[in-house]
């Protein structure tokens, strides 16, 4: 189980030029393993920065980035990248799947660089899909499938290369209030799956929901207050 | 087995991403295709024209003998069959009566020639199949040609020369040796060269040598020269198309360059998704690379296809003014097919090698685009 | 000059690849000099990123150097025609003192791009790339070899003027004759195949302790560039008098025709091969100790010593089985 834990962490953007600024100033935490965790704040706050340093797609300025053991944070993109796509899945605001593409297309995508025997991908892939209640979906392409649909197969993307931890930013930007408690409900399935889940979002039905383990607040790129749920 | 395994998932997603966007490769692969046609073009028909020189040469003397007059070739006594003496290796030795006749009817130039194993009489000839052409006659009529002091003989044409050989004998014309004569007003005695047949090939050089030094007033012209010459001249014509071909090449590379950097704005986010959810730089310039080859593959077999019709079926009638030569008899045949593993790799270097470099930048440009992107 | 399109071609060729380093080159010095690993800076990541560019260049440039060494062989063979006395490849190298020198550029180069990549694809496998500034600055010497390459070519074939008497493959490789040809043609065909076997037998024997005891990586590598050596000389001097069935017959490009099963293919490649992947043994064996290294050279040293035996392997089974099946007869007169 590997728990992640934030050093003092800065990311200063356009370094040395004259429009330089820092999105995240000095923020230390620690994300505890197999819990739902919630990035709060207003936009611009940090948290998408903050939440792509954790999740090896950037590198932080200064400060350190430990996952478990391993500092990951003076990594090259090269090895962050290889980090990555073992450890973290991602579910992005926009859902960002590939227009044009089947589902099942879709959801496979991120197993193609670690070249996996295919018929066994396809295997994993229908399984998550019917996990998800997608299946009967698996050939329809990606732009044809509604709100809540879109948002499932986003997760079932995140899932297949079966990372320990899941990454959701703003995740229920896009959806009406039924859909997001529904994605909360799948989140906790994935908790009791022993999955560690990282949210950011300043929706209240995401930082109030019950699913939520901890919430950290941030206000212009420093962590403003911790608040303890009961799980 | 995982490398391959990687690269097959990556030729995979490109296949499919490429058949999502038909249009947007068609305006470079017909620009690519173009340019693979024009210069295989000018490569096969070249390469078949040398190839076909050099069988008919096959058949002509190893030697042919000129006398030098003042430095320009003149008659050659026939004395000097005797006079050149035994030269050990020379099989065969006669003299030949030719000449050049300007027609003024079609404006051009006959080449005349004194066959004696033809057997024609004196009022008979066979002729090219371009003059056959040119002057719209067949076997069986007449045909008038002006003698030096002005008389008019015709010839009944008793048959057309073989159809195969018609690069070198379009402008033939076989007559009888007093015809000959009658035409130029050419005196008894006198041949325009000599030919020396020569079984071993090594030999030849030493013969050209003795012969030198026996007849100081003669040219031995060596038929390993005349091919050498014409491997040359062919070389260099090709080179010069290459020359003149070398803007479209450089525009081409432009064009491509362009193409490669100026992407869609979906493409750019496809990029961006995919190196979000755990795709890296170079599994990301791979794919963009299989893009490309993908791209060059077609794009050369469909040029390289249309080239080998265009050359071999429609007897590569946009160049042939240019590589043939200039005269007016244009020759009609159809060039043997003949593929050359040197001209397909030499072909390849003038296409494919600069569109992968013009595409490496952009590529990479593409490939570097920051993983977060897609977050902000 | 000859102005042919494979000559024109190979001009172009070695033209973009020198350009193409200089580029590679340039990035190369911008990343020695502002390397910082450790840093979290914008302008770290940007040269990290410089890096997939400089790698991509390369590859391509190799690839290119490759292509033109086999197209440089071709076209010398093709334009036999035009020189008087060239039969084949050997006698159109010859017609000016540039031909042998820039051959042995373009193989030189192949090796050099051989040993250059492996050491970036080694590199890239370590976490902090501890090899970066060897790396770099390897390649920045390799500029001048690509850069020399490119001028020897282009002297070659502004002085290729035809006509000029040449001697052919039949008195260059014959016996008589001077010149470092004819001396390698000279070499007793005893003491040239001891050469080949002792040499064979030591590189392989060294390729397996390294096999198995994971030690030895340069000795290696140097025992392979001197059984390089040894079988060029053996090819010239014996094993392709044996394949033309011919005992004054030493061309060492003509066994590359059709005329010969294209024997010459089924020799250099195995050959070539087994040669860069030893000196990639080689490049890769001494960078053991260093700790985020010490895996990927345990596996990647094994699977190229693996590679180099089997291709070493192959290639002397092939010669032996050559001598053994021609007509030729040398007893007595040989041996």
């Amino acid at each position: 189980m590997n728990r992640i834990s934030l050093d003092n962490v800065t990311k200063v953007f356009n370094q040395g030029r004259p429009n330089e600024y820092a999105a995240i100033r000095g923020v230390s935490l620690t994300i505890e393993p197999n819990k739902v965790t919630c990035l709060k704040g207003p936009s611009g706050s940090g948290k998408s920065t903050l939440l792509s340093m954790i999740g090896c797609l950037s590198r932080p300025s200064s400060g350190r980035i430990h996952l478990g053991d391993q500092m990951i944070s003076g990594l090259p993109e090269r090895f962050l990248t290889d980090i990555r796509r073992h450890t973290f899945g991602f579910i992005f605001q926009q859902f960002n799947l590939i227009a044009g593409l089947s589902v099942i297309e879709n959801v496979i995508l991120p197993a193609y660089p670690l070249a996996p025997d295919h018929q066994s991908l396809m295997m994993r892939a229908h399984e998550l899909l019917a996990r998800f209640e997608l299946d009967h979906k698996a050939d329809s392409q990606v732009q044809w499938l509604s709100g809540g649909e879109a948002q499932r197969a986003a997760i079932c993307r995140a899932l297949i290369n079966n990372p320990q931890i899941l990454i959701a930013d703003e995740p229920t930007a896009n959806l009406d209030t039924k859909l997001s408690h529904a994605f909360m409900g799948q989140m906790s399935q994935l908790r009791k799956l022993g999955k560690t889940v990282l949210i950011t979002s300043h929706d209240p039905v995401v930082f109030d929901s019950p699913v939520v383990d901890s919430v950290v607040e941030l206000l212009d790129g420093s962590v403003f207050l911790g608040e303890e749920h009961a799980a | 087995m995982s490398f391959i395994r990687r690269q097959r998932y990556l030729v995979d997603y490109i296949l499919s991403s490429m058949l999502r966007r038909k249009g947007k490769n068609f305006g470079l692969m017909l620009v690519y295709s173009l340019i693979v046609f024009m210069l295989a073009s000018v490569m096969l028909f070249t390469h078949a024209l040398k190839q076909e020189m050099g069988l008919l040469l096959q058949a002509s003397p190893e030697i042919i003998l000129q006398r030098m007059v003042a430095g320009r070739h003149d008659f050659i006594p026939e004395t000097y069959l005797e006079k050149m003496g035994r030269i050990r290796g020379v099989t065969e030795r006669k003299g030949r009566l030719w000449g050049y006749l300007y027609d003024p009817s079609v404006k051009a130039n006959y080449t005349l020639m004194v066959a004696e194993d033809q057997a024609l009489d004196a009022t008979e000839v066979i002729i090219g199949s371009a003059i056959a052409r040119a002057r719209g006659i067949v076997p069986g009529d007449y045909i008038t040609f002006r003698s030096f002091d002005g008389e008019s003989y015709s010839f009944q044409i008793k048959s057309l020369l073989d159809h195969e050989t018609e690069i070198v004998s379009a402008d033939l014309v076989l007559l009888n040796r007093k015809a000959y004569r009658a035409l130029f007003g050419v005196g008894e005695g006198v041949y325009t060269d000599i030919v020396l047949s020569v079984s071993n090939a090594r030999e030849v050089p030493k013969i050209a040598e003795k012969l030198v030094q026996r007849l100081p007033d003669t040219r031995p012209i060596l038929k390993q020269e005349v091919l050498r010459t014409y491997d040359a001249i062919f070389s260099w014509r090709q080179g010069i198309l290459f020359v003149l071909l070398a803007g479209a090449i450089m525009a081409f590379v432009i064009f491509a360059w362009d193409k490669a950097s100026g992407l869609s704005a979906e493409e750019k986010r496809e990029i961006g998704i995919l190196k979000s959810i755990g795709w890296e730089t170079s599994d990301v310039l791979h794919m963009k690379f299989w893009e490309g080859a993908v791209v060059s593959l077609l794009s050369f077999f469909i040029g390289y296809l249309f080239a080998y019709l265009h050359v071999f079926y429609a007897s590569a009638s946009l160049f042939e003014p240019v590589l043939k030569g200039w005269a007016v008899l244009y020759p009609q045949f159809q060039l043997i097919p003949s593929v050359d593993g040197l001209q397909v790799a030499t072909l390849f270097f003038f296409t494919v090698f600069p569109y992968v470099v013009a595409t490496i930048i952009p590529i990479w440009q593409v490939a570097i685009t920051d993983p977060d992107a897609v977050m902000r | 000059m000859l102005l042919n399109p494979a000559i024109m071609a190979l001009i172009l060729v070695s033209a973009v690849v020198v350009l193409m380093l200089g580029m590679a080159t340039v990035f190369a010095v911008q990343v020695l000099r502002h390397w910082d690993i450790s840093s979290g800076s914008e302008q770290q990541l940007i040269l990290e990123r410089r890096t997939y560019l400089i790698s991509t260049l390369m590859s391509w440039a190799f690839a290119a150097e490759l292509v033109s060494l086999l197209l440089f062989i071709y076209n010398a063979e093709s334009m036999s025609g035009q020189f008087v006395g060239a039969m084949c490849a050997t006698g159109v190298l010859n017609v000016n003192a540039w031909g042998w020198p820039t051959l042995f550029m373009k193989i030189t180069l192949f090796f050099t791009g051989a040993v250059w990549l492996t050491l970036n694809a080694l590199d890239n496998q370590g976490y902090d790339y501890p090899l970066i500034r060897l790396k770099y600055l390897l390649l920045i010497l390799i500029m001048p070899v690509v850069m020399l390459e490119a001028y020897l070519q282009l002297q070659y074939f502004l002085q290729l003027s035809p006509d000029v008497i040449t001697s052919c493959c039949g008195s260059l490789f014959s016996a008589n004759a001077e010149g470092v040809a004819a001396e390698v043609t000279a070499v007793s065909p005893a003491i040239a195949m001891w050469g080949f076997y002792v040499s064979g037998v030591a590189v392989i024997a060294m390729g397996v302790i390294y096999l198995l005891k994971n030690q030895g990586a340069t000795l290696f590598s140097l025992l392979a560039i001197v059984a390089f050596g040894l079988a060029l000389v053996a090819i010239i001097s014996v094993i392709s008098p044996y394949i033309y069935e011919h005992p004054q017959h030493h061309c060492p490009f003509c066994i590359l025709k059709s005329g010969h099963g294209f024997a010459g293919y089924l020799l250099y490649i195995p050959l070539f091969l087994a040669t860069a992947a030893a000196l990639a043994v080689g490049v890769v064996g001494p960078w053991q100790h260093i700790e985020s290294l010490s895996m990927a050279v345990k596996v990647r040293g094994q699977q190229l010593v693996r590679l180099s035996l089997g291709m070493f392997i192959l290639f002397y089974l092939l010669s032996v089985a050559y001598v053994a099946s021609s007509n030729l007869v040398m007893q007595g007169v040989w041996w």
